[in-house]
């Protein structure tokens, strides 16, 4: 092996219309090394990797493979040359079996009949290897996302690759599945396999990568030692500049109350018993309330709830003096933004564009809209200033289309259009998840200048740090009901994780 | 009963033929509804080869006609393919001016042809009464149809191929999660094509089975009344499985069988229902059978949508 690098990428340059993704990238992977690619949300680390997979040619570059130039312009390309990819959004058929998303595309036959029998075997072997626990046998839509994310590494190992590239591989994962995860990169790494994790998450870079390479805005900005740097020395090389890990504020100077749920309970879609029991809190103008917990603890359909999104089946929701328990969507929003939980499929018409999505809350209103008609100039000029104010990067301004964006950008496109409108109450839901340190510096900042503005926030996260940094007072909720309320000042996150687990409990003075 | 039987395994061939076309079509990702058209044009090609073969030995008829009305139906899903695969058109759409343009088209063919032999017949009528006879075969008092052997050989072998076989396994990604199959590199375009055009094999043998079922000539203007929907009835109650396909197919082909026989069979005949209830029948079955059942229906998860390398 005369050649230290199992893959190089010199020099790439990929452009779309209106955007360079990647502007002269280089990129060199060693034999048997865990390399991180860091950078932002559409710094362009995807589109890179989508050039190394074959899914994309680059206009200018050259890929190496053990030193020897090789041309890849399409999966089939990358996978002969040994190279694999755990996309993130898995490429799973969902009511195929384990063993025949494994197989698929590599399938062997006898006499034209598919032969299952020996791929079992070779996946049985590999799993039991590399501690890759799979359900051969069961059907993706019914496997949890750690087992599906399994199934994609198995499919790079059944295909002998040696290059395996992560593709943000833990955005959709528990604690604990990245847990695993790390532990099975490093396996994978003992064996001999090189990797290329793609991520934007410092402490998992710093506890599994060897090399780090960081882009920002399509640029390679350097390739680092993981031995030689820190958490902070990487956001600086991925944001430009220092960037605050933890968010700065003053004390919160509550006001009148905004907000008062009384006795609320939201039926489970999921489930026969109801998702939230009796809940009763209340948030003032000029507070961020943070409402902690595991997910699937009752968060999103208390949200619901408060939102529209569901009905609630018992209890009473006031806004600001007016009984809003039943009232339609339209009627909460005139006091009430929301940052829903998913972006994409509450938050935005993917297919719209930009402009459209900005003025979604507001297009019937006077100025955006006359005799029925939409008035596009007011709406282009709107789009114009919140994308300025609030720096949302797209290929094409106001006119992309929202699908086409980065997601950190879809994010800052709802908080720009929340945020800008008329509102005594903010509801954040997860409002930094799958983001950036930059993105998520940003976001805290708006929330708490939200705060000082007088806004009463309710934030829901599920990230103990957040919910320590940000909030002012902190709500558990567990299996559906609040069973503690606590101070950020005078508590840790120890003790939250306690309350969060269901080990402790405050009994409320009902 | 005799009769009974024999008139719904034919029906029951029909639909399951036709049928087992869009269930290929639809795994690839392609909503071909377009089957009553490709039904009409493979009941032309197969109605103009059985005149034009006249009273040729049993075996030539069948098999000349079965090639010849497939390969009417194949050549017509070619605009579907085309349409919907290349260009990324409406699938609805597409499916919608196919029916429409095929009946159209035939009735304007066959006149052509009846002119250009005797120039006063405007008639859109084709006649192969001669070759009719070599469809059907007796074995004792039971008359049985090729086509229905047909059918049950296609369900076999759907069957086997989607469940068994490579090509099966890649079809149904490509209707299911076209990304998927192509970040392993399968060829999606490929696959549709493939998918489209055994619908339009089948579609236009079933089409030549439905118009050769118990009469000698044809009436171009009337297409096919409805069948190739009653097929995608048929395809959606079978869940997109050809095993399923085939039983629901025998359901409504006893109902539609009822309407021809019932009057010789003396109890149904006795309670005096107008024959047009039973016409009705399996129409209406099928409203009902799937208002019930499509809300559990589980189609391809990609019909419909053309595929678009590049989003996301």
């Amino acid at each position: 092996m005369g050649n230290p690098y199992a893959i190089e990428m010199v020099h790439i340059t990929k452009r779309f219309p209106g955007i360079i993704a990647n502007d002269d990238v280089t990129l060199q992977l060693r034999h048997g090394e865990i390399h991180a690619l860091l950078g932002e949300n559409g710094a362009g680390k995807s589109t890179l990797m989508s050039v190394l997979f074959g899914l994309y040619q680059a206009e200018e570059g050259e890929i190496r493979k053990d030193g020897r130039k090789v041309t890849i312009n399409n999966p089939n390309d990358a996978n002969d040359l040994g190279i694999g990819m755990v996309h993130q959004h898995f490429k799973l058929v969902q009511c195929f079996t384990v063993l025949d998303n494994i197989i698929l595309g590599v399938e062997t036959t006898k006499h034209g009949i598919l032969q299952k029998d020996e791929a079992r075997k070779k996946v049985m072997a590999l799993s039991e290897k590399y501690g890759l626990k799979v359900d051969p046998d069961a059907k993706i839509e019914d496997i949890t996302v750690g087992m599906q994310q399994r199934t994609e590494i198995l499919k790079m190992l059944y295909r002998d690759n040696d290059i395996l590239i992560f593709d943000e591989p833990t955005a959709v994962l528990t604690p604990q599945e990245i847990e695993e995860l790390m532990q099975i990169m490093k396996n994978l790494k003992k064996e001999g396999k090189s990797i290329l994790f793609i991520s934007h998450k410092l402490n998992e870079i710093m506890e599994v990568a060897d090399r780090c390479t960081v882009l920002r805005r399509g640029k390679c900005v350097g390739t680092v030692s993981i031995a030689d740097t820190n958490e902070q020395e990487l956001s600086r090389m991925m944001v430009g500049r220092d960037v605050q890990l933890v968010a700065r504020k003053a004390p919160a100077k509550p006001g009148e109350t905004v907000l008062d749920v009384r006795d609320m309970t939201v039926a489970s879609n999921r489930h026969k018993n109801n998702a939230v029991k009796h809940v009763s809190f209340a948030v003032h103008a000029g507070e961020i309330v943070c409402v902690a917990g595991i997910d699937g603890n009752g968060q999103t359909e208390l949200v619901y709830g408060l939102t529209g999104l569901a009905p609630v089946a018992d209890g009473k929701i006031t806004l600001c003096g007016h009984d809003i328990t039943r009232a339609p969507i339209r009627k909460r929003s005139a006091e009430m933004s929301h940052i829903p939980e998913d972006r994409q499929k509450h938050g935005l018409v993917l297919d719209y564009s930009l402009e459209d999505n900005l003025v979604l809350q507001r297009y019937w209103q006077p100025e955006f809209t006359k005799g029925g008609f939409l008035r596009r100039s007011a709406i282009r000029s709107y789009a114009d200033r919140l994308i300025r104010e609030y720096d949302i990067r797209s290929g094409q301004g106001p006119a992309t289309i929202v699908r086409s964006m980065s997601g950190g950008n879809q994010q800052k496109a709802i908080i720009a259009r929340e945020l800008d409108r008329d509102h005594k109450l903010l509801v954040a839901v997860q409002p930094t998840r799958g983001l950036d340190v930059g993105a998520i510096e940003f976001i805290h900042k708006q929330l708490i200048a939200e705060r000082d503005a007088g806004t009463a926030v309710l934030l829901i996260s599920l990230e103990l740090e957040e919910v320590m940094n940000v909030s002012d007072r902190i709500l558990v909720m567990y299996e559906g009901e609040i069973v503690g309320e606590l101070d950020p000042k005078k508590t840790t996150t120890e003790e939250l994780g306690l309350y969060m687990a269901g080990a402790k409990r405050q009994e409320a003075e009902r | 009963m005799i009769l009974l039987i024999q008139y719904t395994l034919i029906f029951a061939a029909i639909l399951s033929l036709v049928a087992l076309g869009g269930c290929f079509s639809e795994h690839s990702g392609v909503i071909n509804l377009g089957l009553e058209g490709v039904m009409v044009m493979g009941a032309l090609g197969g109605a103009l080869t059985m005149k034009a073969l006249g009273s040729a030995p049993s075996a030539v008829v069948v098999i000349v006609t079965i090639l010849v009305a497939a390969l009417s139906g194949l050549v017509y899903t070619l605009l579907l393919a085309f349409a919907c695969i290349n260009l990324k058109a409406d699938q609805t759409l597409v499916g919608t001016a196919l029916n429409i343009l095929a009946t159209a088209a035939a009735t304007v063919i066959v006149k052509a042809i009846n002119m250009a032999e005797d120039s006063s017949n405007v008639s859109s009528t084709v006649v192969y009464t001669k070759a009719n006879h070599a469809l059907t075969t007796k074995i004792g008092g039971f008359s049985f149809n090729w086509f229905v052997a047909v059918a049950i050989l296609a369900l076999i072998a759907a069957y086997v191929i989607l469940y068994k076989t490579r090509f099966g396994l890649r079809l149904m990604a490509c209707g299911e999660n076209p990304q998927a199959a192509d970040s392993v590199g399968i060829n999606v375009f490929k696959m549709r094509w493939c998918g489209v055009l055994i619908s339009g094999v089948l579609g236009g043998i079933g089409g030549i089975a439905y118009i050769t079922a118990g009469v000698s000539q044809w009436k171009f203007e009337t297409g096919v009344a409805g069948w190739g929907f009653l097929a995608l009835a048929v395809m959606i109650f079978g869940q997109w499985k050809p095993l399923n396909i085939g039983l629901a197919a025998l359901l409504f082909g006893f109902f539609r069988a009822l309407s021809s026989v019932y009057s010789g069979i003396g109890w149904l005949a006795s309670m005096k229902i107008p024959s047009t209830i039973y016409v009705m029948l399996p129409y209406i079955i099928s409203l009902i059978v799937l208002a019930f059942t499509s809300k559990n229906s589980r189609a391809p998860k990609a019909e419909g949508i053309p595929y678009d390398k590049s989003t996301r």
